[in-house]
């Protein structure tokens, strides 16, 4: 894609369009490539404003745990197509943090292109004051990809009412045996735990913070590495702890 | 230990306590029973200092302190603790976490240093033990995929390990056995002591036949209409609330 998008492309209708138009055209996509039965993690931070395009290639049997945190001061989009081949195995998750008035994305287009391959995603979006978060993930199964399991979450939490989610779950599929199951919400911190907590003398900013670490943290659940995982929940209390 | 005086409250629109007025003093047991509606939830909010409970008039003190003009947390810190009838589940934060954020929280406000990790779980195990919960259960999310009755024994376990000065339990009773009433019953007369004290809210006369309280009040239409002995609630299991003047 060379020509600047436009608002009337789907895949950019939430986009900031003047950040777009003074970041086009973009790097070319960076490539995370696993070789057939090998197995990779890797984790991005994004704390750059920019257009991140990612291309990630599954051989057969290959594995590939990725975990993304999307939290910088101006606009952001993380853009990542992925093919799988027959029996890979990719498990996504990927965490946004937005505040002030900045506008972030996730998008994510995964490609079952072959049989018996898995897709895990989980995304979960925060956004405070005036910021927009958005995702928006595609799955799209091919003819023959059967016994496809694709599994996509994505959740939004909106911290204060003037800042706003965009959670689209798009699925294409051509093939008859498949599992695809997606979900998608977008709410508040529950006052109920909120009390919960504070009557039990947790401050409510401490509280709040205690919730939203919760809510994020499943996100990278998927992690194997105990240490990156740690280090992604650290960098996610530390922005937090900056809000409070 | 705690004043109420003249209390009002509203929730939205409505006037739920009408001019409540109770003196609990530090050893006592109180219980407090009511028809539905009578405004005992209320009354136990309005003290923890939830959201949407307006007080319009009166007062609540605790240990001399204006109660309602602290936050609910400075509440807890101060040493008041509620028992909450519908105990809330928090997905991701496990119990042990939970306790231990809650239980640091309020040492800091009161001054004191940190609860070391060893010592916490010394005293996790001393009190989960006679509770009958187990490490497994308190490692999962708070309250998550626990039973009506672990959920009030989970309470139990946290008026142990947080050692408040005031206990006050809504309704802990309901959704319980009798062999988890028992636990819980027990857990409470662990807690009595001559500082502290204890303040029961019931429908039912079964949890004093565990916990004897001293003073029985009567809750109807947002104020206490009747106070008595023990013998107040036999006779109002007998009875019913219906033949009470309001």
């Amino acid at each position: 894609m060379s020509a600047l998008p436009t608002r009337k492309d789907e895949a950019w209708r939430y986009s900031d369009m003047a950040a777009v138009a003074a970041l086009w055209p973009p790097q070319p996509a960076r490539l995370i490539s696993v070789p057939a039965g090998e197995a990779r993690a890797d984790v991005l931070r994004v704390t750059e404003g920019g257009i991140h395009d990612l291309r990630v290639e599954l051989g057969a049997g290959a594995r590939l745990n990725l975990a993304l945190l999307v939290q910088s001061a101006s606009y952001a989009r993380v853009a990542l197509v992925a093919h799988l081949k027959a029996g890979a195995s990719l498990d996504f998750g990927g965490v946004l943090l937005g505040a002030g008035a900045v506008v972030q994305e996730i998008v994510t287009d995964i490609r079952h292109d072959e049989p018996d391959a898995e897709s895990r995603q989980r995304v979960r979006v925060v956004i405070d004051e005036r910021a927009v978060g958005t995702y928006l993930g595609r799955i799209a199964v091919a003819r023959d990809a059967q016994r496809t399991d694709a599994a996509q979450s994505a959740r939004a939490l909106v911290l204060k009412r003037t800042a706003t989610a965009n959670l689209k779950p798009e699925l294409e599929i051509y093939a008859d045996d498949v599992k695809c199951a997606h979900g998608c919400t977008v709410g508040e911190l529950d006052k109920a735990g909120l009390f919960y907590l504070q009557s039990r003398g947790v401050p409510r900013p401490e509280a709040e913070a205690l919730l939203t670490r919760a809510f994020v943290a499943d996100a990278f659940a998927g992690l194997e590495d105990a240490a990156a995982r740690e280090a992604l929940e650290a960098e996610t209390a530390r922005w937090l702890e900056a809000r409070a | 230990m705690l004043e109420i005086t003249n209390l009002h409250a509203t929730v939205g629109e409505r006037e739920i306590l009408k001019g409540l007025t109770l003196s609990v003093k530090a050893g006592e047991v109180h219980a407090i029973m009511g028809p539905n509606g009578a405004g005992k939830s209320t009354l136990a909010h309005v003290l923890a200092g939830r959201e949407g409970y307006e007080v319009t008039k009166g007062s609540a003190h605790f240990e001399g302190r204006d109660l309602l003009d602290m936050e609910p947390h400075e509440r807890a810190a101060a040493g008041l603790f509620l028992g909450f009838q519908y105990p809330v589940e928090i997905p991701g934060v496990s119990n042990l976490l939970f306790l231990r954020t809650a239980m640091n929280a309020q040492r800091k406000l009161r001054g004191e240093a940190e609860i070391s990790g060893a010592e916490f779980m010394k005293k996790v195990k001393a009190e989960s033990a006679t509770l009958g919960l187990d490490m497994d259960m308190l490692k999962r999310g708070v309250n998550v995929g626990f039973s009506g009755g672990e959920k009030k024994r989970n309470e139990a376990f946290q008026l142990g390990m947080l050692e408040p000065k005031f206990a006050l339990l809504d309704e802990t009773d309901s959704g319980l056995d009798i062999d988890a009433l028992r636990i819980v019953s027990e857990g409470i007369n662990r807690f009595r002591s001559a500082e502290r004290a204890v303040l029961l809210i019931t429908h039912y006369q079964r949890l004093l036949d565990h916990v004897r309280p001293d003073v029985v009040h009567v809750l109807a239409k947002g104020r206490i209409v009747e106070s008595g002995g023990p013998e107040l609630a036999l006779r109002l299991e007998a009875q019913g609330y219906e033949g009470l003047a309001a």
